[in-house]
């Protein structure tokens, strides 16, 4: 029954087949750019900091900064890596809720 | 899609936060109607709003632009609970950001909360509406929804800085190109990416709780049965 298989975890099949394609465009771009980039030139730079740096080209100053930035990237990434977490946190909670929902169902 | 902290001149964070307060106001309203009469799909309420939070942490390289973005995470809920409802779980995610992460910005919010809470999910609810009207495949359906709801949330954040930041020479449309070039370029793989990635979500949702999904009217108990039967 092997395209019983396919056909079973055929969106699972997509979803993989869009990620490498992803990541193959990604790592043969990443070949080009960084060997197009001059020494010490930062690439793969966040879209948001570019549009602020456009911002800024045109003359303009912020009126306000935040009331707290994180002190490094180090824990930027920290903070980021928890609204990850709670975010995986909370889905893996409920699938796994509905699971042994599901199974609870089944057995007589 | 986060303009940051004071890069917008006052007058305009007044004007997007006068834009935004009807739809947050109504959410609000909404939510905790819902909260009140409904409170069985409360778990797909939150694992929506998780999915936000979740997905617009991730910030991602984009291979067609050679920088990095995040996607938005809204296509989920905007399908199961629409966009009103949308936009209050995006309030959430965007202060968390703007308070702790120093993303974004408490008078950038009512700009921010209109490109990714309100204006994306709008869009992305008409084509859902427009999909289910032409009977659309479910899945190829969220895809679109979710991958149109990303994309367009980029393209309003390019048109709110045009707006507060018309070039001198051309105005806005100089500066929507400028900025349009930055964000919604970039975004283009990865609203792809997210839109395949809820489609397969909204699988798991219809094998574990297809019950909510009629009760929402998102699908009809004859259109469970098919997708069931389509992945056994």
């Amino acid at each position: 029954m092997n395209s019983g298989i396919l056909s079973k975890y055929r969106l699972e099949i997509l979803f993989v087949a869009v990620v490498v394609v992803f990541v193959t465009v990604f790592l043969i771009q990443n070949v080009n750019i960084q060997a197009a980039a001059k020494p010490g030139q930062e690439t793969w730079q966040g879209s948001d900091d570019m549009g602020s740096a456009a911002i800024e080209a045109t003359g303009y100053h912020p009126w306000i900064s935040p009331l707290w930035t994180p002190p490094s990237t180090e824990v930027e990434s920290l903070l980021f890596s928890i609204q990850t977490g709670i975010g995986a946190l909370v889905i893996g909670y409920f699938f796994g809720y509905y699971r042994g929902r599901r199974d609870r169902q089944n057995t007589p | 899609m986060h303009i940051m902290e004071g890069f917008l001149p006052w007058q305009w964070c007044i004007f997007w936060y006068l834009v935004s307060a009807p739809f947050i106001i109504y959410g609000v309203y909404l939510l905790n109607r819902r909260i009140r009469e409904n409170r069985e799909t409360l778990s797909l309420l939150a694992v929506s709003g998780a999915f936000i939070f979740l997905l617009s942490s991730l910030k991602m390289p984009s291979p067609v632009a050679g920088s990095c973005s995040h996607p938005t995470g809204t296509g989920l809920s905007t399908v199961l609970f629409g966009p009103i409802t949308t936009c209050v779980l995006s309030l959430i995610v965007l202060v968390f950001q703007a308070l702790f992460l120093a993303h974004g910005g408490i008078t950038t919010l009512g700009a921010n909360v209109f490109s990714m809470g309100i204006a994306g999910p709008l869009l992305g609810y008409a084509v859902y509406r427009l999909g289910r009207a032409v009977n659309l495949n479910p899945f190829a359906n969220i895809f679109l929804v979710t991958a149109i709801a990303d994309l367009f949330t980029y393209v309003v954040t390019a048109v709110e800085l045009a707006a507060a930041f018309p070039a001198t020479q051309g105005g806005f449309l100089v500066s929507f190109g400028t900025f349009f070039a930055i964000y919604a370029v970039t975004q283009v793989p990865l609203a792809i990416l997210e839109g395949a990635l809820i489609a397969l979500v909204f699988k798991y949702i219809v094998q574990s709780r297809s019950d909510i999904l009629v009760k929402l009217k998102v699908l009809t108990p004859v259109q469970v049965t098919k997708i069931m039967e389509s992945f056994a």
